[in-house]
């Protein structure tokens, strides 16, 4: 009996929370990012020698601001344009990843569907189609490039179970390989290396204005994806079967669903809504193709989708989060003559906090307590 | 002939950074931790070394070449460790997810070495590139000697100590992996923690230690990238983080085994550069040409999935996180 007793209890015991309330995830969620912005503004003042409360007031003057009203106009629309991207590419990673299908694969998924658009925009160009058709066809073009990128992996993850993980992040690479290989091929005027403004005089393939607004069909594509998805993945069918199998393959097998065939459906689901974004990307943001179509939304996109838990509407969040920060950086970097990688620190070191806050979200610490001698 | 010494050279020169990326990533995965910043912890390595050099250099009056060297190696190696650390704290401690703890030290590790490079050659003023001449040629310096053997000595000789180095740190890890406790009980941690937990391995003891010294041995391709392969000068043009992920790619070329990433670096520098010396290539298709490392991982990743051989296999635990609580 007494050595029993003598067995040292640890400092911290860990237990899982049954859960927590709404407003206490957000609350820790607040705090964290408070911290964050507290150590990043450390971070400025000691390398810049700049006062950070400037310095985060002209990153909100660079996202939704300006010093004239045009200005602000245009800050606020290319800050949804790319919220609207990002948002889509988010989207698209919920339903793999609640599969518990790593599809790290969404950089190369979104520039097929680039590529693809680009494509069928040059080639059409100048056939007279009326313009919605047009667009219809460079979607539908995207969406079958997209969707084959993403089968590609989720045939072998679900036949051979080869690690999807490492097998899209390669993917991505040979993406860019193939749109690199595009650029040099459709290349005007010869010799830059760039495609150019596609179609510039007769902005066949463009997104048209709706509302008066540049992006309001980005904008509408997005929040229908949002929903979309949202509903398919909690009042389907088909979304239960991949919550299913994301919480247990064997359980998915006894209950008598194809894991096999749910593997393949949502990953040409997902590739698809990614090649969407490279649709969007190209007719609706960029005019041209170029490895920069993705530029990094891929990765971002992981984080986002992880961080959301998977509801596409906390990703809106998410995204304006991150959005935020990026075009608040390049403003900083031509105000303050900084670079504008500076808004890679600052989302670095607020994601870390992030991710580190959902500890206290999933667990509860118990900390040794005195034991009275009995 | 010329031009194949010079393809085999620049190939070497290659493999070398990714060879340690590579490396430190093999350790880290052995433990299960799938750290997805290596790319990030190449641009920390970089750039802590380069930054901490360009002090040297510019306060000294006549920089000492074993002192810039020991300085670069210090900085690189102190710094990659502690960003191995965040990732561990977060990953390990804190459980957060790996793929995107990993993701995320990446981004900031681009940031952080960008922002700074940018920063420093602007500081070096004048041409407007920051340059550690000193450093850059101790790094450069071949053995006297043997390096002037013809061809023989231009395949084998002709580059900077730190392509010996990782050579030898593939060796020896292969070794520490293989043939020690310490190891076995590091590959038991990644393949099944439960176990090497029940055993009495101090599971969350070993992840830290992989992860970190891991993080380190990666960074080191970093200071072999600025110092060697752009001769101490810095650039903001993305290539480390390239470079990073053809890193990740050649562990899984290698099977998880250092001494394969040697030849395996080497043959990835051969077909990166491969495009240079063939003629007639348009620049289309020199693009497609760098696809090939990629297609290959891609492919023996399938064949390894396939064949279902245990020793080719990822560590079983990769990438998972390990709750005691949760058995």
């Amino acid at each position: 009996m007494s050595k029993e007793t003598s067995v040292k209890e640890p400092l911290i015991r860990l237990t899982k929370r049954d859960g927590m309330p709404v407003w206490a995830k957000i609350l820790v969620y607040l705090v964290s990012i408070l911290l964050a912005l507290g150590v990043s503004a450390l971070f400025i003042f000691f390398v810049t020698k700049l006062n950070p409360v400037d310095v985060y007031k002209t990153m909100w003057q660079g996202a939704f601001g300006g010093i004239s009203d045009t200005v602000r106009k245009l800050h606020i629309s290319v800050t949804v344009r790319d919220i609207c991207t990002l948002l889509l590419l988010g989207v698209a990673l919920a339903p793999a990843f609640k599969m518990r299908f790593w599809n790290c694969g969404a950089e190369g998924q979104m520039l097929m569907g680039g590529v693809a658009t680009a494509f069928i925009m040059i080639k059409l160009g100048n056939s007279g189609l009326p313009n919605w058709l047009l667009l219809i066809i460079m979607c539908a073009g995207a969406i079958l490039f997209g969707a084959v990128w993403g089968l590609i992996p989720a045939v072998f993850k679900a036949v051979w179970n080869t690690n999807e993980t490492l097998f899209t992040l390669m993917m991505n690479y040979v993406a860019i390989q193939i749109t690199s290989y595009c650029v040099a091929l459709w290349e005007n005027p010869f010799g830059s290396n760039t495609v150019g403004i596609i179609n510039q005089s007769s902005r066949a393939g463009w997104f048209p204005e709706l509302f008066g607004q540049r992006y309001g069909l980005n904008i509408i594509i997005a929040v229908i994806a949002t929903v979309a998805m949202f509903i398919y993945l909690k009042k389907t069918k088909q979304g239960y079967e991949i919550a299913v199998v994301g919480e247990s393959k064997n359980t998915a097998k006894y209950a008598g669903i194809s894991v096999k065939k749910v593997i393949i459906r949502t990953m040409l689901i997902s590739g698809a809504v990614c090649g969407v974004a490279g649709f969007v990307g190209v007719a609706g943001v960029d005019h041209t193709i170029s490895t920069s179509t993705a530029g990094g939304r891929g990765f971002t996109a992981i984080i986002v989708a992880w961080l959301a838990k998977f509801n596409t509407f906390f990703m809106v969040a998410i995204t304006l989060l991150i959005i935020f920060l990026n075009r608040g950086a390049s403003e900083i970097a031509s105000k303050f003559a900084l670079n504008e990688y500076a808004a890679n620190i600052i989302t670095g070191i607020i994601l870390f906090f992030i991710l580190g806050s959902e500890f206290f979200i999933t667990y509860k610490m118990h900390f040794r307590r005195k034991v009275k001698e009995a | 002939m010329d031009s194949v010494i010079s393809l085999i050279q620049a190939a070497v020169v290659f493999g070398t950074v990714i060879m340690f990326g590579c490396i430190g990533e093999i350790v880290s995965e052995k433990a299960g931790n799938l750290n997805l910043g290596v790319p990030g912890i190449m641009y920390i390595g970089a750039i802590a070394s380069l930054a901490s050099v360009f002090a040297y250099e510019s306060h000294a009056a006549e920089p000492n070449k074993a002192v810039c060297v020991i300085i670069a190696l210090a900085a690189c190696f102190g710094a990659s460790a502690l960003a191995g650390l965040i990732y561990s704290f977060l990953t390990i401690t804190l459980r957060a997810n790996q793929n995107v703890t990993g993701l995320t030290l990446t981004i900031l590790g681009s940031g952080i070495a960008n922002f700074f490079g940018g920063s420093l050659n602007k500081m070096a003023g004048g041409v407007g590139q920051i340059s550690v001449a000193a450093t850059s040629s101790a790094f450069r310096t071949t053995i006297p000697g043997l390096s002037s053997l013809g061809y023989f000595g231009k395949i084998f000789f002709s580059y900077g100590f730190m392509v010996y180095v990782a050579i030898i740190i593939a060796i020896l890890v292969n070794y520490f992996l293989k043939k020690t406790r310490t190891g076995l009980n590091l590959r038991a941690v990644g393949e099944n923690p439960a176990t090497a937990d029940a055993a009495g391995v101090n599971v969350t003891r070993y992840k830290y230690f992989a992860t970190v010294i891991g993080a380190g041995i990666s960074g080191l391709g970093g200071v072999y990238y600025v110092m060697d392969y752009i001769k101490g000068t810095w650039a903001n043009d993305g290539t480390i983080e390239k470079l990073g992920w053809l890193a990740v790619a050649l562990v899984i070329f290698a099977t998880w085994k250092s001494v394969n990433a040697i030849w395996g670096a080497y043959l990835f520098g051969v077909l990166y550069w491969a495009y240079f010396y063939i003629p007639n290539l348009t620049r289309a298709s020199q693009e497609l040409f760098k696809m090939i490392p990629y297609v290959v991982t891609i492919i023996v990743l399938s064949v390894v999935s396939l064949r279902k051989k245990k020793e080719n296999q990822a560590p079983a635990h990769l990438g998972l996180p390990y709750f005691r609580e949760e058995r």
